[in-house]
């Protein structure tokens, strides 16, 4: 039993990670330019689709390294040509055309790619269990928390003590001072787009080797990550984090006792969080 | 040419001309009954939104899960309880709109893009429950097993189950109704605080309205209608599938009703009418249908985001 709880608890970690992942780049996106960005699991899906184009030249490794750094180079395209006009207008207009462009590219790589489902092979160095009698610490899994963890860790220190971070953080805070203090505001915002897709593209490359690769494989994130953002308090990236890791360990762990209800506990966790503490866990008060 | 501004009931006249006779001239464009049919529910579930969206200023993105509802309770009430059309439909409205009222003070107090992020999240809720319990509500596949009824007014029984043009103006007098409703509750003192609410929502909390209640009303009024649409829908089709309730379907009757012109009283039905039709074309011409609504969704947005109304009438003041 004690087992059953561990393994569901650190399967619930590993999807938790994802989940984190997705919503901290929804999140930069969401904080800096009042953007909720629809086509984030799609973007996912091309980070995966991309590495395993990648995959027979440059191997694992490289994919790993190469295909969030393209998929971040489509996002900084698409945030460009697309994204930017929308800026300052009405939330509503950005959110319909992310969702446009969701369909798209969910589309489109079933289209490219097929629907049915491509393996995606992992070295054997990280496939091979850690230790016998926990079975599921395989290597793979192991080494996508620490990379989880590494990446986070890489994203804060970014934020807190370069000069792109401080710029990224004042901006959510006041966009317009920013801009007056001599900053490329439209730069700026074109980067942290960028950002937040090289996450989306980081965690494709990670869930197909542990899900295998298909058109649906982001859209099954996103619902997720928007309940971790709600319950971490909008505008928090601390928050997002302790979000996406909560309702991750909540639904493994209630998939040990009630399977079917795996799902519906992170969204009854948003409603508590919401009847308690409208602005989430670690929100600011009065910011939305 | 100098515009010629036209009495604004020769527009609402146009309208009921065009619904009336609908059935009567669908076959001549390449349509059918059902769909007139369906361009009505739609319609009414866009005008429904509309209610809270372009007349509140509240941006809900979870409006399909009490369409969804209304739908799963009209289906599993003919398939499980009584075998009564009306019946059904009076507890796909009540599931419905209990939903939304039980929901809404947690997001009363939300604006903007938040609002819309907790009405998309909570609207998946009932897309799981929809979806995995299988031997109620038939899971993926759908719920299956019951068709709509003929209904039996006393003077007359109406056959709408086997007559498509019965169906198709039966929907319509509902479509009336709800559409007279929702057009005296705007016109009404309540509706003209909501407008204010839209405006400046600062400043009628100034004036002492309770602001929060007044968007829970507006939200219940708009899900209320949302779900009177919902059991129509499952009407049509004689069949429910998670799908109605999915995030998806919520876009799309923003899309229709930003298409049609948000800030105007008939936009959403023209937008859903356009939208309907065209998905309906778009999907016997190709299985890509996606990219194709996908791509409307990004033009819409970047050409008309006033909507079809909304230009024509800035066209007429310029």
């Amino acid at each position: 039993m004690t087992q059953l709880v561990l393994f569901n608890v650190f399967n619930g970690l590993i999807i938790g990670a994802f989940y984190a992942l997705m919503a901290l780049g929804l999140s930069l996106i969401m904080n800096l330019s009042g953007v909720i960005n629809f086509a984030h699991g799609g973007f996912l899906a091309i980070g995966a689709y991309i590495a395993y184009m990648l995959m027979p030249y440059v191997g694992f490794w490289g994919g790993l390294l190469l295909a969030p750094v393209l998929t971040a180079a489509i996002g900084l395209v698409v945030e460009r040509v697309l994204i930017r006009r929308l800026y300052g207008r009405d939330p509503l207009y950005s959110l319909l055309l992310t969702f446009g462009l969701a369909f798209m590219l969910e589309d489109g790589t079933r289209y490219i790619w097929g629907a049915q489902s491509l393996p995606y092979q992992v070295p054997a160095i990280l496939t091979t269990p850690l230790s016998r009698d926990y079975f599921f610490l395989t290597g793979y899994r192991v080494f996508m928390v620490v990379l989880v963890a590494l990446v986070v860790g890489a994203l804060f220190v970014i934020l807190n003590h370069t000069r792109l971070g401080m710029r990224i953080r004042a901006g959510t805070l006041d966009l317009e001072t920013v801009s007056v203090l001599g900053v490329n505001v439209r730069l700026l915002r074109n980067l942290n787009f960028g950002l937040g897709i090289y996450l989306a593209g980081l965690a494709g490359v990670l869930a197909a080797g542990m899900l295998g690769l298909q058109p649906t494989i982001g859209s099954s994130l996103i619902m997720p990550s928007f309940v971790a953002i709600i319950v971490g308090g909008l505008g928090s990236l601390p928050g997002t984090l302790l979000g996406g890791l909560l309702i991750g360990v909540a639904s493994g762990v209630t998939t040990v006792f009630v399977p079917s209800a795996s799902e519906a506990v992170m969204y009854v966790m948003m409603g508590l969080v919401l009847l308690v503490r409208p602005r989430g866990l670690l929100g600011e008060e009065g910011r939305f | 040419m100098p515009s010629i501004k036209l009495p604004r009931h020769v527009g609402d006249a146009v309208v009921w001309l065009v619904l009336l006779t609908m059935p009567y001239w669908m076959q001549y464009v390449h349509g059918y009954t059902e769909l007139a049919s369906r361009i009505i529910v739609a319609g009414l579930a866009a005008m429904a939104l509309n209610f809270l969206l372009g007349y509140t200023g509240v941006l809900s993105f979870g409006h399909a899960a009490y369409f969804g509802l209304g739908a799963y309770g009209v289906g599993m009430t003919l398939r499980y309880l009584v075998p009564s059309t009306g019946l059904g439909m009076l507890v796909g409205i009540l599931v419905g709109t209990v939903a939304a009222a039980l929901i809404g003070p947690l997001i009363a107090r939300l604006r903007g893009v938040y609002f819309a992020m907790v009405t998309i999240a909570f609207g998946q809720v009932f897309y799981f429950i929809a979806f995995r319990w299988n031997s109620v509500t038939g899971g993926d596949d759908g719920l299956t097993g019951w068709r709509r009824l003929p209904i039996d007014f006393g003077i007359g029984t109406l056959d709408i189950a086997g007559n498509d043009k019965a169906f198709y103006y039966f929907a319509l007098a509902i479509f009336a109704l709800c559409v007279g409703a929702m057009a005296l509750l705007l016109r009404s003192p309540f509706g003209r605080t909501l407008l204010a609410i839209r405006e400046n929502e600062r400043r009628a909390r100034f004036l002492g309205i309770p602001v929060d209640r007044h968007i829970w009303m507006s939200w219940v009024i708009s899900c209320f209608f949302v779900s009177v649409a919902g059991t129509l829908y499952a009407l049509i089709n004689n069949f429910v599938d998670p799908r109605a309730l999915r995030w998806d379907q919520s876009g799309n009757f923003v899309i229709m009703a930003v298409l049609g012109g948000m800030r105007s009283f008939w936009g959403p039905l023209i937008g859903a009418a356009i939208f309907v039709a065209l998905q309906d074309y778009v999907s016997s011409e190709t299985e890509n249908w996606m990219s194709f609504i996908g791509l409307f969704f990004v033009l819409v947005v970047l050409f008309f985001p006033r909507g079809i109304l909304g230009m024509i009438r800035a066209r007429r003041a310029a």
